[in-house]
């Protein structure tokens, strides 16, 4: 009965979402188009950092290396052999001479990143706190500088350009569902609770029989896996991968979203990540005329230090809003889910 | 025999290992008395760059008066950023000032590149930083002899300061225990803007001395720099003066040597080589050479 009921909702959500987006793609123009492509990735990228960010405040920034990872080896994937055998001379025989779809090859990519993640997690893992953070942020570089000198599978600093724009708002979305529903599911399940134990108190995880490092790795590697896609998603919107399109910045216009959204709150999370693009894009313009380049990223970041100052756990703390409790309490039980806005 | 070439190597492997010491420091004082990363340190040391080329092209100070001026304009906005954005969120989790350094940091990077464009911008030095001096077969310029100089005495200047006056014993017992201290009469808030004070001067004096090797200057540069001074800070044992000098030294040297030493197609791989090596050294040795253990870091 509730999963009759269960798929009744959902097939009615996905109707009512994938009408949404016939109508965006029948009567919006390319440009905004474009933008409501970015904040879908950013809601899926910013999501998927919360898994480690939040749910075991694992505080990583490593997440544009994995969409570096990801990113290049979905383009590779997706290229003619016809272009690879121009652009990429000294590609090995089995990238060469293969091309994908689009879905299997986004696919792999995440796995790829998935898979560094795992390597690069089990020792990096044990950090904690900055220490993590600066590890990661170092493994950004490390990323960058084999993107930067590996040029017989990247081209080098030149990056891989002209590649066909076959992101569209389908590919974007399907995959932000499908980021939203596995990370919905993550946080309240067994799995989740374990991450939110080793948040909470690490020894007492472990005496109750958490892993906690294989926890941990398994955060990262789904982190990663979405930011690979998620990096597959971005340069087919942009039609351009390089070294240095995801750096840095790009991680702390992450954790930002996540740190204002709340550590560990996925519809948070998500709410800022759409508004956080949407009015980046606004201000752009405004930039531009008033010539005042970089305002938009200097208001955006004395909002986090205000944020941090006055309000620690961010807009949503670890909680999801009421109406969504009460959603699902409409849909006829699960009520009981536990209460993980006392912490703190 | 060591070759002319290896000997060059070493002396630039110690230049730039000066200029990571002198931001090293910064880190490490900081992090020892407040438990915080600050990622803002990379751009005082921007901003000592660009103080630096204002007090010189524009004002055309002397050299020692351009000194103090970087000092002084790399310790105020240290002390500046402390009050603002550190101090309301003292006693928090660690990751809540970490990223509240690294708004800063976009904030001031961003300033820059307002104020300034995001253009890198040509050094001018005095002329005769550039003359050249003969050591045998190696021959350095003024400015490689200076940078090296200043380095040690600031540093060791620091050290003793720290070590033997009254205002040193009462950082480090800050550094120690916040509630102890207090109770011994220290004033906890004045001893946490001094370490902001002298650590961001002294990245700033770096800053200066980064323009004057290197010739050019740019509102990210210290981007770069100031993560791997943090490198060497690890290197060394975060919290420790003498360590992040040694980290510094010994990161500078290693670094030069990677891309000097090595066929040239390894040369890009120069800032690989140093995360990997952050991240060996935090996993082998996460106390550093002369840190002590205070915490769990691994």
């Amino acid at each position: 009965m509730r999963g009759a009921r269960t798929l009744g909702w959902t097939a009615l959500g996905a109707t009512i979402a994938a009408s949404l987006i016939y109508a965006a793609t029948q009567t919006l123009d390319p440009y905004t188009l474009s933008i409501i492509g970015f904040m879908g990735i950013n809601v899926m990228l910013a999501v998927s950092l919360n898994i480690t960010n939040g749910f075991i405040v694992l505080f990583s920034l490593g997440h544009p290396a994995f969409m570096t990872l990801g990113g290049y080896l979905t383009a590779i994937l997706v290229m003619e052999p016809e272009r690879k055998a121009v652009m990429l001379r000294s590609l090995p025989e089995f990238l060469a001479s293969t091309q994908l779809p689009f879905l299997p090859a986004l696919l792999t990519g995440g796995l790829f990143a998935a898979l560094a993640a795992v390597i690069v997690g089990f020792p990096v893992l044990r950090l904690r706190g900055h220490y993590l953070a600066v590890a990661t942020l170092g493994f950004i570089f490390i990323v960058q500088s084999f993107a930067v000198n590996l040029s017989g599978f990247t081209r080098g600093a030149l990056g891989l350009s002209g590649l066909p724009a076959l992101t569209n708002l389908w590919w974007v979305y399907t995959f932000v569902a499908l980021t939203l529903y596995v990370c919905w599911q993550i946080k309240h399940s067994s799995i989740g609770r374990a991450m939110l134990a080793i948040r909470e108190n690490e020894l007492a995880a472990a005496c109750l029989g958490i892993r906690v490092a294989r926890t941990r790795v398994l955060a990262f590697a789904l982190g990663a896996f979405f930011a690979g896609i998620g990096g597959g998603l971005w340069v087919h919107l942009v039609t351009l991968i390089s070294p240095h399109s995801f750096t840095f910045l790009m991680a702390f216009q992450l954790v930002v979203m996540v740190v204002l959204g709340g550590t560990g709150s996925i519809t948070g999370t998500a709410l800022v990540a759409i508004v956080l693009t949407i009015s980046t894009e606004l201000l752009r313009p405004l930039e531009e005329t008033a010539g005042l380049f970089g305002a938009s990223q200097i208001i955006v970041a004395v909002i986090v230090l205000l944020v941090l100052i006055f309000r620690p756990t961010g807009l949503f703390g670890t909680a999801e809003p009421d109406f969504l409790s009460w959603l699902s309490r409409f849909r006829g039980g699960r009520s009981q889910r536990p209460n993980t806005n006392q912490q703190r | 025999m060591i070759s002319t070439y290896v000997l060059s190597q070493i002396a630039n492997g110690f230049i730039l290992g000066s200029m990571y010491a002198l931001i090293a420091i910064g880190f490490s004082m900081i992090y020892g008395i407040v438990r915080l990363i600050n990622f803002a340190h990379g751009d005082i040391f921007t901003i000592g760059a660009f103080t630096t080329l204002v007090s010189v092209a524009i004002a055309h100070l002397p050299f020692p008066v351009v000194l103090i001026v970087v000092i002084a304009v790399g310790a105020f906005v240290g002390i500046l950023i402390e009050r603002i954005a550190f101090r309301p969120m003292r006693g928090a989790p660690q990751v809540t000032g970490f990223i509240a350094s690294l708004a800063v940091a976009i904030i001031l990077e961003n300033l820059a590149v307002m104020t300034i464009s995001a253009q890198p911008r040509t050094f001018l030095v005095p002329a005769y930083f550039n003359t050249q001096i003969a050591f045998g077969d190696l021959s350095l310029r003024v400015i490689d002899l200076v940078i090296v100089t200043l380095a040690i005495v600031l540093a060791a200047a620091l050290v003793l300061f720290v070590r033997f006056t009254k205002v040193g014993v009462a950082m480090r017992a800050t550094a120690e225990n916040y509630d102890v201290a207090r109770l011994m009469g220290i004033n906890i808030n004045r001893m946490i803007m001094l370490a902001f004070a002298i650590g961001s001067g002294l990245a700033a004096v770096s800053g200066m001395m980064w323009g004057s090797k290197y010739g050019q200057i740019a509102p990210f540069m210290g981007l770069l720099p100031g993560l791997k001074a943090f490198v060497a800070a690890v290197i060394g044992g975060v919290g420790s003066i003498p360590g992040a000098v040694l980290g510094g030294y010994l990161l500078g040297l290693s670094e030069v040597l990677f891309v000097g030493l090595l066929p040239p197609e390894y040369s890009g791989f120069r800032n690989a080589f140093v995360f990997g090596a952050l991240i060996l050294v935090l996993l082998i040795m996460p106390n550093g050479i002369l840190g002590r253990s205070t915490e769990t870091r691994a």
